[in-house]
């Protein structure tokens, strides 16, 4: 297989953290619970749709009802695998549910269906950028299929709790990292990308908002130069007792939540005392984590082989047909843009983050043929146009072709960049397309040296004083430039009139 | 392995089922007996036997990605002791 992977990048510093006696690193892994995209339950023909009136999408197995057995969806597993081979991960032919019980008002089986001891998918890796230059490969443990909880509601009456098993049973796939990741921005990075890649497959929607995408994050904290003993050896004792913070939706979340949480056991150690390895929960209105007691006790969840459901089996010509279907994923497509475009490491990245982006700018690009100035032309006027209006690129009102267009007309001298600008505005507001516009509005640039060379002589004839300073001093000549541009109405063409200029001036 | 009276409370809480303290010692015998069953087996040595997760060759039943259940909230709430507006409502539970 040709090799894609952008070029070796150093590894981020870790984040260090000063204490009052001493300085610490943080050394952090994730959980990250992803949504699976398809119609319906993981083990129930119920519907996954967000946002629907409680308790309607919910089967007599989403309920715990007596006698319901669960079906899998074969679709779930088919995410699961594509997801896996996204992560670069390897696949399990054999895999297998286990009942993990404890009791919950959401939980109605009163167990959740995951895969403990055999998941589908083992270890993987996913590239984290930092945007800086940097880079870290954070290494992926496992990925399994489990069900999701259902949502408990608690300010509708002030003595109850309601219920919806809309969400019971929906499928999950719940990622786990090695604890590689060093510094609450790297936190946020790694979540960024695995929500990238999963956009770019299909397997999740990424939206974090409705609780599609969670992370359990869990933080230790270690002297500097222990982490690498701990790489070196394998030896979990180098590091530090780690607290797991539970179930945060919100990247900005994740990174608070980490640096109160790093800062907290700091000041347990260096106070002489011990960190209790414990579940806790971020409370974003106080901005800081405590420790959820109720937990502890229900931690023993006596996992056992699922009766109800044989091994998963899957064949390899199975996965092989979803492997050879894989979409062009985030790194390849940005090492792309970079070969095949020219465009920057900053440029590709942007245009990559988004895979509707990346399809727009291509299209550009078709149109313009010339990927950096395509790329220029998306990323500072498009992007930021449409920011204004608080549009997605999907709602872009101006098309590629259009925009290529633009690109195109600078590109041959018929129009200046600066007068582009003005017809992006008005092919973005109108519809309007730029060559048409262009047309009608007479705002072809003038490269006829003649004109250009009357309307210099005009400008040198009437500013004798400027004249003299100018040829005092060369770097003045660019007045007269400004104001031929200002007498052709900016439709000259900025070369040519540069060049008339120190031509009649005799710099 | 032996369980005590103290295990047999736990493992009686776990699983939420009220057993009066009197009735304890019994149930850890029980469940000694249980484990004393599965030593029994643990002396098999099965290093080079596949596990047989079924009596006859069967692969797990597989469902397609198609919505074919749901839109009942009234069966499934038929049986809550307390539901409103569409929903279960049960006692008070914050973290």
């Amino acid at each position: 297989m040709l090799d894609l992977t952008p070029d070796e990048k150093p590894t981020p510093k870790p984040k260090i953290i000063p204490g009052a006696k001493q300085d610490w690193e943080l050394v952090i892994g994730m959980e990250v619970h992803a949504q699976v995209s398809t119609r319906a339950k993981l083990f129930s023909g119920a519907s996954t749709q967000f946002g629907s009136e409680p308790n309607s999408n919910v089967a007599f197995v989403d309920a715990g009802m007596p006698g319901m057995l669960p079906v899998i969806n074969e679709a779930c597993v088919a995410q699961a695998v594509r997801t896996g081979l996204g992560l670069k991960a390897e696949i399990h032919l054999n895999s297998a549910f286990d009942r993990k019980n404890y009791f919950y008002p959401d939980l109605p089986q009163g167990y959740q269906i995951s895969q403990l001891y055999h998941p589908i998918v083992g270890e993987g890796e996913v590239l984290v950028e930092m945007g800086d230059g940097t880079a870290r490969t954070v290494r992926i443990e496992r990925i399994h299929l489990e069900q999701d909880a259902g949502k408990s509601i608690h300010d509708m009456d002030p003595a109850m709790s309601f219920v919806d098993l809309n969400r019971t049973g929906v499928a999950l796939m719940e990622i786990v990292s090695r604890p590689d990741i060093r510094g609450p921005e790297e936190a946020a990075a790694y979540v960024s990308k695995l929500r990238q890649i999963m956009l770019y497959l299909g397997t999740c929607d990424g939206n974090m908002q409705n609780g599609n995408l969670r992370a359990d994050v869990n933080v230790s904290i270690c002297q500097p130069g222990a982490y690498e003993k701990y790489r070196e050896t394998g030896d979990f004792g180098y590091l530090g007792t780690r607290c797991e913070i539970k179930n945060m939706n919100s990247l900005r979340f994740i990174q608070a939540a980490i640096e109160y949480e790093a800062r907290r056991q700091i000041a347990i150690v260096e106070g002489g005392g011990k960190v209790d390895q414990e579940t806790r929960l971020y409370d974003a209105d106080k901005g800081e984590t405590r420790s959820m007691r109720s937990k502890e006790e229900a931690h023993d969840y006596r996992y056992f082989p699922d009766p109800d459901l044989l091994p998963l089996e899957i064949e390899q010509a199975w996965v092989d047909e979803i492997a050879a279907n894989l979409p062009e994923l985030p790194d390849a497509k940005k090492a792309r843009f970079i070969g095949d475009y020219g465009l920057s490491d900053y440029d590709a990245s942007v245009l990559t983050a988004d895979l509707e982006a990346a399809h727009y700018f291509e299209s550009v690009v078709a149109e313009a043929k010339d990927g950096k100035s395509a790329a220029n032309w998306v990323i500072n006027e498009l992007f930021g146009r449409l920011k204004k209006d608080e549009k997605s690129i999907t709602d872009s009102p101006i098309t590629p072709a259009q925009l290529g267009q633009i690109v195109k007309l600078i590109k041959s001298d018929a129009i200046s960049g600066k007068i582009g600008k003005d017809v992006f505005e008005i092919s973005y507001t109108t519809g309007r397309d730029p060559e048409e516009i262009v047309e009608t509005e007479g705002m072809k640039q003038v490269t006829d040296t003649g004109a250009i060379e009357t309307a210099v002589d005009e400008i040198i004839a009437a500013n004798p004083a400027q004249v003299e300073k100018a040829q005092a001093n060369p770097k003045l000549a660019g007045w007269f430039v400004g104001q031929v541009m200002k007498a052709t109405g900016g439709k000259a063409n900025p070369k040519v009139v540069n060049e008339i200029v120190t031509a009649k001036l005799g710099l | 392995m032996s369980i005590d009276t103290a295990t047999a409370a736990k493992v009686a809480k776990l699983a939420r089922i009220k057993v009066e303290e009197e009735d304890l010692p019994a149930l850890a015998q029980e469940f000694n007996a249980i484990l004393g069953f599965i030593e029994q087996l643990n002396e098999l040595n099965v290093d080079d036997v596949e596990p047989m997760t079924s009596v006859e060759p069967m692969r797990l039943k597989r469902r397609e990605d198609v919505v074919t259940d749901g839109n009942q909230p009234e069966k499934v709430l038929a049986n809550a002791p307390d539901a409103r507006e569409g929903f279960f409502a049960v006692p008070k539970v914050v973290e």
